[in-house]
């Protein structure tokens, strides 16, 4: 079985897995980090949104092989550190406005609001807002717009 | 709007108990106080008098006592609540309750959710957005008895008269200046023998959490990912596991021809024939998706094979009940049929549960809305007693409906018992859709007829694929049933009597529900029939307007019954600016609704020009855009004004997706759509940019239902919208259903399920 290791959230890991296992599930039901969340599979829903090497991807359409030793993931537990607090501002957004409901899709919500808000260099139009394809199916959209708006003056 | 007004509940007083506990346990006994009954009219507008919250209700009071709040020697309040978190906020809202009548802050009170407790018999059931209905009062009768346990502890610690103390924050203080904590007290406060005692609530102006806006209790942990769901929990064993499914609604296992082939797969320990499919087992999801592509298995038909959606249209349409015979001498009338497709009360979240089976028990884990009854069906499945079977209640990724049932919560007991082995299951997201609950198919007929002025009489005939109840409000259905005046009424015309009704002074109003073909897996979706019954009316209600001459607004004014509806319905007109100038192509829709003791009412403005309409979004649908929408919203109590606000945001996008986007197409005997991308639920790009929620003051000191409260109103508003911005009324939902192209290419039906992408990183 082929060993594959990189970086976690600041930490080298090693798995032994096959090559094609998706990263999501290397990451959850291999290594236990449960932020990332199934909800399609099929890099519709972007539930499992993480960033590598500090841009958004989803891991259900990765295969771990793809991961090379110098790369690195970041899921939501390693987010906060990114911004070397307890919470990254994305976060404190979050609860400012109480977003959550559920609470499913919010990690990778929050993974792919700030990865926005990078490629954008800090400005949030409307018309990127409208770009986001993750799924909120308790429809908390609205306080997710006006978070990822007023993170986006924090970031 | 956070303001408690005047409309408080009048100062009651409650008997509630000291249970025997090594500290302070207390409940509430609702019993002697129960108000009056309810008369049970015969009429059809019977949701006006007893609705299904008050069925519900009554369900709940006789085993209220059962529900104990405890303080803790760390002075920390609990409560294991029998009822489902899915996302609506009702822990909140109940920590928010116990909090104010215990003196407690709000960070010291901890809800958890109950494992299934047959004894509380019909009292944990999570539906009819019935839970604050409820919850409040027992849970504030059972605070208020060990706050008031606790002060006669203090007082003699103190050397003090309890009367002469004062509680703040979980400190207790004499006159003099000394103090207690309530963990210094929760042991003495403590009794040996259960002891019946009377206590009196707090008035409202002393409460300082319940009306005020605060944030969810577990947002810290929704936010930093630690927030655990049924598959994030760790059993020790519990493997993933997928069911390989049939191609066609409800098909069956007629035989495997490549089980040891599968069983030898990378990472897969076990394959077995379930009820249900073929289930496999193995050390990652991935590989279990990998593992049902490639199982080779004989399809026997379902349960509703060879149907598509016009065959369903045309069963519905011959099942309507009849109009009238005559109607009023020289009235013109509006004669209407609506048809809803089917839609998928598929969560984000898909079904799954954890379960562990053993010779001699049996242990589950889920996101379960009535846990006792799936206890029961669980270990009736088993062949173990109802005793051995443990049903563990995990917050849930979403419900709609879907968490009513246990599906995955039974499949995964079946399956655990088949391999014999613990077992982590999920179903795809492709099943999800595909062999998930659906909400029913429907039509909505609706004829009304007016003379002068007056709107003489409203029918409406709602005939509807069968919606399957045989959850636990069947249950209690069946036992609240023999106390109706009409005892033989079917559960679905229980419910469809006890939510419906309309709101106008119509004259003759008559409303009747059919139901037809039972060979869909179906539930209540969020609102259960109202979202489009509401739909049908309001438009009507619309039409009715033009035909009359009458301005839609003022027309809803003119024949509303009741001031609270009035009251939402002006509120919404005057913030959204009702009737302002607007232009071609473009315009403002209006709907009002009571249900759950509530009332709400929307305003929308949509664009329906080429340049929004035609929007090209990869993979999606844009079509006319929301840009607009105005809430107002009066639940009697509002507990926690923030959580009723999302309520009322999550019921406006459910009621956007329902009107111009979100269903499912059945296609020979299955439903086409099986990801998020084929299934068109509200999306960033159909979001209004700007929405507002109003929350009106108190008016009857009650809570009443949140939940569901806003999609029905949302979906009438866009649908009116959309009339008179394209001067058609729109006869079929969604707006998009008939579309001539899918826009998507279908995913195939063997395998059930795709193949995991490759492509993330390009």
């Amino acid at each position: 079985m082929p060993t594959h290791s990189f970086v976690v959230n600041g930490e080298r890991v090693s798995v032994d897995c096959p090559d094609d296992v998706r990263v999501l599930w290397v990451l959850r039901d291999l290594l236990g980090i449960h932020g990332p969340k199934y909800g399609c599979g099929i890099n519709v829903c972007k539930a499992c949104t993480c960033h590598l090497n500090g841009t958004a991807f989803n891991p259900c359409s990765v295969p771990v092989s793809a991961i090379g030793p110098d790369d690195e993931i970041t899921t939501i537990e390693g987010l906060p550190a990114t911004a070397g607090a307890d919470l990254h501002p994305m976060q404190e957004a979050w609860l400012d406005l109480d977003v959550a409901q559920c609470g499913y899709c919010q990690p990778g919500q929050i993974m792919a609001a700030v990865s926005l808000v990078r490629s954008t260099g800090g400005t949030v139009t409307d018309a990127d807002l409208d770009s986001i394809r993750n799924i909120c199916r308790c429809g908390t959209y609205p306080r997710i717009r006006e978070a990822i708006k007023d993170a986006a003056a924090r970031m | 709007m956070t303001g408690r007004g005047d409309a408080a509940i009048p100062r009651r007083r409650f008997l509630g108990y000291v249970l025997a506990a090594p500290t302070v346990v207390a409940g509430a006994q609702l019993l002697q106080v129960g108000r009056a009954a309810a008369v049970l009219p015969s009429a059809p507008s019977a949701s006006e008098l007893y609705d299904l919250s008050d069925l519900l209700n009554d369900a709940a009071e006789p085993t209220a006592h059962l529900i104990t709040v405890t303080v803790h020697e760390d002075g920390t309040a609990s409560f294991a609540m029998p009822r489902a978190e899915v996302g609506q906020g009702i822990t909140t809202a109940v920590a928010m309750t116990i909090a104010d009548e215990l003196d407690l802050p709000l960070d010291r009170v901890r809800i958890t959710l109950a494992d299934a407790r047959p004894e509380l018999l019909w009292n944990q059931l999570t539906g009819g957005s019935n839970t604050m209905h409820s919850i409040f009062t027992p849970a504030r009768v059972a605070a208020a008895v060990a706050r008031e346990r606790l002060l006669d502890a203090a007082a003699i610690e103190l050397g003090a008269l309890a009367s002469r103390l004062t509680a703040y924050q979980g400190v207790i203080t004499a006159p003099d200046g000394r103090s207690v904590t309530y963990g210094d007290v929760a042991g003495a406060a403590a009794t040996s023998t259960t002891t019946a005692v009377s206590v009196e609530l707090k008035p409202d102006s002393a409460l300082r959490l319940v009306g005020t806006p605060q944030s969810r209790v577990d947002a810290l942990e929704a936010v930093t990912g630690r927030k655990r769901f049924a598959m994030d929990l760790d059993v020790p064993g519990a493997l993933p596991t997928m069911v390989c499914r049939p191609p066609t609604i409800n098909g069956t296992v007629v035989s495997v021809h490549n089980a040891d082939a599968v069983r030898s797969m990378p990472g897969i320990t076990d394959v077995a024939v379930v009820p249900t499919g073929v289930a496999v087992r193995g050390a990652t999801f991935g590989q279990c998706i990998d593992a049902v592509r490639a199982l080779d298995v004989s399809w026997g038909p379902g349960t509703a094979e060879g149907k598509s959606d016009v065959d369903i249209e045309r069963e519905l349409i011959g099942a309507e009940l009849p109009l009238a015979p005559t109607l009023p001498l020289l009235s013109k009338t509006i004669d209407r049929r609506f048809t809803f497709a089917f839609a998928s009360n598929t969560p984000l979240e898909t079904n799954c549960a954890v379960a562990d089976v053993r010779a001699d028990r049996a242990e589950v884990w889920s996101s379960m809305k009535s846990p006792i009854v799936a206890q029961q069906t669980i270990a009736q499945a088993l062949g173990l007693p109802q005793d051995k079977v443990t049903c563990h209640v995990v917050d849930g990724g979403g419900s709609f409906g879907r968490h009513l049932f246990f599906d995955a919560a039974l499949e995964a007991a079946l399956v655990s018992k088949a391999m014999g082995k613990p077992v982590k299951l999920m179903w795809h997201r492709t099943d999800d859709f595909r062999q998930g609950r659906v909400h029913p198919m429907s039509t909505s007929r609706v004829r009304a007829s007016y003379l002068g002025s007056n709107v003489l009489t409203y029918e409406q005939r709602h005939t509807s694929v069968s919606t399957d109840f045989g959850h636990g409000l069947g249950e209690i259905l069946s036992a609240m049933l023999a106390d109706l005046p009409e005892g033989n009424l079917g559960y679905s015309q229980t419910v469809f009597s006890l939510s419906q009704n309309v709101p106008y002074n119509f004259g003759v109003v008559d409303q009747l529900l059919n139901e037809v073909d039972a060979g869909f897996n179906t539930g209540s979706m969020r609102n259960i029939y109202s979202p489009n019954v509401t739909t049908a009316r309001e438009l009507v209600v619309d039409e009715l307007a033009r035909a009359m001459g009458r301005d839609a607004y003022a027309f809803r004014r003119s024949f509303l019954k009741d001031a609270r509806a009035l009251a939402v319905l002006d509120r919404v007109a005057q913030v959204g600016r009702w009737g302002r100038a607007m232009a071609p192509g473009t315009a403002q829709g209006l709907a009002v609704h009571s249900e759950y003791k509530g009332r709400a009412a929307v305003l929308v403005e949509i664009d329906c020009r080429p340049g929004a309409v035609n929007r090209r979004v990869r993979d999606g649908f844009a079509g006319p855009r929301v840009t607009r929408a105005v809430c107002a919203v009066d639940v009697g109590l509002p507990v926690n004004p923030r959580g009723l606000e999302a309520q009322m945001m999550g019921g406006l996008m459910d009621g956007i997706g329902l009107a111009l986007t979100f269903s499912v197409h059945l296609d020979d005997g299955h439903f086409v759509e099986g990801s998020w991308d084929n299934s068109f639920y509200t999306r960033e790009w159909n979001v209004p940019p700007d929405v507002q929620v109003v929350v009106m003051p108190p008016t009857t000191g009650v809570p009443g239902g949140a939940g569901e409260l806003g999609v029905a109103p949302s979906f009438a508003a866009v649908a009116c919208a959309y009339a008179r911005a394209t001067g058609t009324v729109p006869l079929r939902f969604p707006i998009n259903h008939a579309r001539s192209d899918l826009g998507f290419d279908p995913l195939p039906t063997v395998p059930p399920i795709p193949a995991s992408p490759t492509d993330g990183l390009s």
